[in-house]
């Protein structure tokens, strides 16, 4: 089968890869028919989380159709098309009975902090991911959701993943009916974020990001005041100026280790690997928020080697608000929500490239090239 | 907030929930929550691969990935950092560089199977010479004059050993 190959920083390829096996009786295999790939693929593809081996594949928000199915797996059939979430959760441990099917207990022997993810390195579990024709999915019963019928798969793809950590990113916020919110990054989960701030009772929603078709699409989408923050002395000063001097409620960084903005974070955090990536955009969130608010971080950061584990931080969901969505937890109202016009997932889907130009397909995400918003991988099959 | 009109923004405050505190989603208190790791575990996937286990977990977990086993070089350094917490410096910095090793073994691997790796194809250059040219060519100038700078002071350093 085709299947995307990381090869090291910024190196990827198509290859023929075996097709996937039944591993465990809860398994199924699935053949993919959308997946995409993420802002968070990005820390991947540059080197920034450890433990991303050559030979892997990515790709952690894919829908498709099971092809096969393990013993024990009752509640598929062969033919469904599903959507599968990025976490993989067993359902039964202490974390997901608790509704937090991120920190499945279960499903990760190579990290204590994260449960298992599709294609997200070793450090998340060792699982090849959805840019691929096939794929392993654990625990079948679990997570993964027939999608429901009359439902455009573009917006079922995007409810693995964008759609339920831009929801989670406002949920945790705790926001109430009024408040200022800041998100941080307009890239696909920030601009889902600001557009469900909305939903929690946001009183007025302000992004900034750097990148100008990004500033135009969220201001149209969310509909919130967007700003480029490279025009700005400073992000803090403007949030604090625009506040009447008191700060935002609520801040959400909807960017995590790629950030830009300041210099000496690129060096220490993205170039040389000596902090969890780029810690820009959570800076400024904890400096933005008034006394007393709520930062919720949904950006992702690498463990560290500095020994301050963001990354745990917001892996654990301990309590500054931080976690991986709960993808399950969210899906029945979140599909609700779809169906009833509510919100417009599939809108923010600008690219459509075939699977084999895998490579061209991340080198236009990463550069921020041709307006891409988010890119959705097609395999031959689903053509 | 009460003059304000939010009718242009479909499903204000459609999800207001008054119990969204901080601790949500709220944890399920049983008498097992208080013996730890207490839950009927999903039957185990056979441990025919080689897989890592963080220390500081107390088996491997009920399924895992297979994706690609640790080998070579690469590979023992892992193994290393496996002897140590992921609280440690000696986890993830072995780690990282075991990652940079492994792409020096893909190529090598590459080469041995007679795969000569197309690098401009693997960095997605096509696309960027479609969407952003000046972009592409300033990479290409900056790499070359590093090269050369590089190859410059090498070659004078040697130049002054021989002198």
């Amino acid at each position: 089968m085709l299947a995307m190959n990381y090869r090291g920083p910024q190196r990827v390829r198509i290859d023929q890869k075996p097709y996937p096996e039944i591993k465990h009786p809860q398994d199924a295999i699935v053949r993919v028919t959308r997946s995409c790939i993420c802002g968070s693929d990005l820390h991947l593809y540059n080197g920034n989380v450890p433990d991303t081996r050559v030979g892997m594949t990515f790709g952690h928000e894919f829908t498709g159709i099971v092809e096969e199915i393990g013993p024990e797996v009752q509640k598929l059939k062969v033919g469904d098309h599903v959507l599968v979430p990025f976490n993989i959760a067993c359902g039964k441990c202490a974390f997901c009975q608790q509704g937090l099917y991120g920190n499945c207990h279960e499903s990760n022997t190579q990290a204590s902090a994260v449960g298992g993810i599709f294609g997200y390195s070793h450090t998340a579990g060792g699982y090849d991911g959805g840019q691929a024709e096939y794929v392993r999915v654990p625990y079948a019963d679990v997570s993964p959701t027939v999608i429901p019928p009359g439902m455009d798969p573009d917006d079922a793809v995007m409810l693995t993943d964008v759609v339920p950590t831009g929801y989670q990113a406002a949920e945790m916020a705790g926001i109430q009916p009024g408040d200022t919110v800041v998100v941080f990054g307009a890239g696909p989960v920030g601009i889902m974020a600001a557009r469900c701030a909305w939903l929690f009772g946001a009183g007025r929603v302000i992004v900034l990001d750097h990148v100008e078709y990004r500033l135009e699409f969220v201001r149209d989408y969310a509909p919130c005041e967007a700003y480029n923050f490279k025009e700005m002395d400073d992000p803090v000063v403007f949030i604090k100026k625009t506040t009447d001097w008191m700060g935002a409620d609520v801040c959400i960084d909807a960017v995590g280790a790629e950030a830009a903005g300041s210099p000496l974070q690129t060096i220490t955090g993205r170039k040389l690997l000596i902090q969890a990536g780029s810690a820009t955009a959570l800076h400024w969130a904890i400096n933005s928020v008034k006394k007393g608010g709520i930062v919720s971080v949904v950006g992702v950061y690498g463990p560290t080697d500095n020994l301050v584990p963001i990354g745990n931080v917001v892996n654990k969901g301990i309590t500054i608000r931080a976690n991986q969505a709960s993808v399950k937890r969210l899906l029945p109202r979140l599909i609700e929500h779809v169906q009833n016009g509510v919100i417009n997932p599939k809108a923010l889907i600008t690219h459509r490239v075939p699977l084999e130009e895998v490579a061209d397909a991340y080198r236009i995400f990463s550069d921020k090239l041709d307006n891409c918003i988010k890119p959705v991988l097609i395999p031959p099959s689903a053509r | 907030m009460e003059n304000k009109d939010y009718s242009h923004i479909p499903g204000w405050g459609i999800d207001i929930d008054p119990k969204n505190n901080p601790t949500y989603p709220i944890k399920h208190r049983t008498d097992a929550e208080h013996k730890g790791y207490s839950w009927e575990r999903p039957p185990q996937q056979p441990v025919d691969i080689e897989v890592l286990r963080s220390i500081e977990r107390p088996n491997v977990s009920a399924v895992f990935g297979t994706s690609v086993p640790p080998s070579g070089l690469s590979g023992q350094i892992r193994r290393y950092a496996f002897r140590s917490s992921e609280s440690e410096y000696g986890h993830w910095l072995p780690l990282i560089l075991a990652d940079r090793i492994g792409a020096v073994e893909g190529v090598i691997d590459d080469l041995k199977k007679g795969h000569i790796p197309n690098i401009f194809a693997e960095r997605g250059w096509k696309a960027q010479w479609q969407h952003n040219r000046k972009g592409l060519v300033q990479k290409i100038l900056i790499g070359a004059v590093i090269t050369t700078a590089v190859v410059a002071l090498l070659s004078r350093k040697n130049d002054s050993q021989e002198d």
